[in-house]
């Protein structure tokens, strides 16, 4: 849940990339994009090399992220932290990272395609997954000094530290401008003061991007993005939330009670800090539109199997029509959101186009046909899937998870609204 | 004392958690589409062979660690993840997808190998778990003439001996050999770790020398035919009894005492 952070003000997104590739020939485009969110000498992955990360994946996920691993990990509502360094010793959590500093600069596919595997053994892990190696490790790789990725970088990667990204609070969700945590300007650094709601991994992270108001009055135009390291004197975590779903991604309120940061932890430039927040935008709803899809797998993989051994009138209920097109319509929607992050994705990585449009459009749209499916998979457990013995309610309310954290179903429709706008302007003046 | 040269055989194999089917002809498992991966029992061989290395067990050191593998050309997936997990190199002996080469055939390739690398210690699994047949090692030794300890639960070395224990009902057997010889793994051994992603990078810049049966100058020729494969009749449930004496009344109707 890095946060229901998605509206991000739209008022500043910037605007050139809606609609762009119409006005712009499209080389020019495609060396931009693809030069600022790889790492250099990128090389897209080809299908093989993906499909083969896929089954590493799995073995790893089928070793390390068992159904009692998942299902305790609920249950308990608490990550399992050791996880953190399998992760780290598997490779996992530095996909799209510079390989001096641990990483495998594979891209985006890659990492879609981890998230979408560990995902599909817990949601939970997933999520937590995502907030450390995409909206913390990525935002580090795409924003960071080198001297800064040479700090953090190595740890995070190895899995050895844990992160963090704090950007929505209790009264600035979608709003995320009417941010009220504040940074003063002191002597060698900045004093952060105030709190900060439903951080993914906030109560174990050591190193959280932190957004603040250096420049209150200036709105957009006065955010700085701050790395807090967990040892900051001031810097504590208030409590870990209980959650409906995703209970074993550890969420929390932080606070920030005059915790000084010192100039070298200002990530990017003074008063840009939404740049840095808009970049990663796009490519975090893309990543994270993975997760849905493991859902949506691993819903599939609890019902076929059940639907096709449970007997009633003598036959398989999945010999009946009507669980025969509730399978197909599933199976139909999984394979349907899964074409469209993937191709988003592969567009980032071979030709480095981002659409705004299509990563907001990706996640709302896997993230309720997850929830779709998940409740169909109770439906066809029957008995079974209204029990906690089976994995089918954990997926639903885990599912329901993607249509509010990491921006709401509603915003993203409204961002895909705001490129059409965009470019249709001038028919409407 | 010289160093270890140890040979490590893995098997391509429908990975365990796939239900095996049988095929339409009912003359084999359906291995069209089917997921594969590295033969259990041969994770736990590449996993043994990598620690002697990493904890220095035996005091002469290894030298070189090969992984060896027999099949279609989809086994150096197989020999990549051996790599990746730690050994040095593989050797590919390719055969076609429906040639499959019986445990005589694969330990006579086996015997080639060791004796054109000089290597002098093998590490088998102790079955592969497609035909379960639980030879190859043991036929390895024979050909060899070498000591075997199969079956093993935990590995040592005291100087250039080597200790290995077997679990056995009841306890735990335990046999010292010299050098050179075979060993077959089972599965309390040792958990073997997955292959990082790093390491499977780094394993692709590692060598996978090819060669064909032929080039090894062994007769692989099959010996035995399949008649027919077919499933396994569906278990039958059981009955319950109510106590001591309705079981051994039970018992009685069926004859078993």
């Amino acid at each position: 849940m890095a946060a229901a952070r998605s509206l991000r003000s739209l008022a500043t997104r910037p605007v050139l990339r809606l609609g762009f590739e119409a006005r712009v020939p499209l080389s020019a485009f495609q060396r931009r994009n693809a030069s600022s969110k790889h790492p250099k000498g990128f090389v897209p992955p080809t299908s093989e090399e993906l499909s083969e990360l896929r089954e590493r994946v799995q073995e790893f996920t089928r070793r390390e992220i068992t159904e009692e691993v998942a299902a305790g990990t609920d249950k308990s509502n608490s990550f399992p932290n050791e996880m953190w360094q399998k992760l780290g010793d598997a490779g996992f959590l530095g996909i799209t990272a510079d390989e001096d500093v641990g990483g495998l600069g594979m891209g985006y596919q890659a990492h879609c395609v981890v998230m979408e595997e560990i995902s599909r053994a817990s949601g939970s892990i997933g999520l937590s997954y995502a907030a450390h190696s995409q909206l913390c490790v990525n935002q580090l790789q795409l924003n960071g000094s080198p001297e800064q990725k040479r700090r953090f970088l190595p740890g995070l990667i190895a899995g050895t530290k844990i992160g963090a990204l704090a950007m929505s609070e209790s009264g600035a969700g979608s709003d995320v401008v009417s941010m009220r945590t504040t940074a003063k300007a002191v002597d060698g650094g900045y004093i952060l003061n105030g709190t900060k709601m439903w951080i993914t991994n906030g109560p174990d992270a050591d190193f959280i991007v932190v957004y603040a108001k250096t420049e209150p009055d200036k709105g957009s135009k006065g955010i700085t993005a701050f790395i807090v390291q967990k040892e900051f004197e001031g810097f504590s975590c208030a409590r870990k939330l209980d959650k409906m779903g995703m209970r074993g991604s550890n969420t929390g309120e932080l606070v920030f009670d005059g915790v000084f940061v010192p100039k070298e932890n200002v990530l990017g430039e003074i008063n840009r800090g939404v740049k840095v927040l808009m970049e990663g935008l796009d490519i975090e709803r893309l990543v994270l539109s993975a997760g849905p899809l493991g859902i949506m797998q691993a819903a599939l993989d609890v019902a076929l199997p059940f639907t096709h051994q449970r007997k009633q009138f003598g036959i398989p209920i999945a010999h009946n029509q009507l669980i025969q097109g509730k399978l197909a319509d599933m199976y139909t929607k999984l394979q349907a959101s899964r074409s469209y992050t993937y191709d988003t994705a592969r567009k980032v990585d071979e030709i480095g186009q981002i659409r705004t449009q299509d990563c907001a459009g990706a996640i709302l749209y896997a993230a309720e046909r997850a929830t779709e499916c998940a409740l169909d998979c109770i439906q066809l457990l029957g008995g079974m899937g209204y029990v906690e013995e089976m994995p089918a309610s954990r997926l639903l309310r885990d599912a329901k998870l993607y249509e509010i954290g990491a921006g709401t179903s509603e915003v993203r429709r409204m961002v895909l609204g705001r490129a059409f706008n965009k470019e249709y302007s001038s028919y409407s003046s | 004392m010289s160093a270890l040269r140890i040979l490590v055989p893995v098997k391509r194999v429908i990975d365990y958690a796939v239900k095996p089917r049988v095929n339409k002809a009912q003359t084999a498992v359906e291995t069209a589409g089917v997921k594969h991966s590295m033969n259990p029992f041969d994770e736990l061989s590449v996993e043994e062979a990598v620690r002697i290395r990493e904890k220095k067990s035996y005091p002469g050191g290894v030298e070189d660690i090969l992984a060896f593998s027999c099949g279609p050309p989809k086994a150096q997936d197989i020999l990549r993840t051996a790599m990746a997990m730690g050994a040095d190199r593989g050797i590919h002996v390719e055969v076609s997808e429906k040639d499959e080469v019986e445990p005589l055939g694969v330990a006579k390739l086996l015997k080639a190998v060791v004796e054109k690398e000089k290597s002098n210690l093998v590490v088998l699994g102790k079955q592969s778990i497609d035909d379960d047949s639980g030879q190859t090692g043991q036929i390895l030794a024979g050909l060899l003439g070498w000591g075997q300890a199969t079956q093993a639960s935990k590995v040592t070395f005291e100087g250039d001996k080597v200790l290995v224990e077997k679990e056995v009902d009841g306890g735990t057997d335990v046999v010292r050999a010299k050098l050179p010889m075979i060993i077959t793994t089972d599965l309390r051994l040792n958990e073997p770790r997955y292959a990082s992603l790093p390491n499977i990078m780094k394993a692709k810049k590692k060598k996978i020398e090819k060669v064909s049966v032929q080039d090894l100058g062994v007769d692989v020729t099959k010996r035995l035919k399949t008649l027919k494969v077919i499933e396994p009749p569906p278990r039958q449930g059981g009955g319950k009894v109510e106590d001591v004496d309705g079981m051994i009344k039970k018992l009685k109707e069926l004859g078993s005492i």
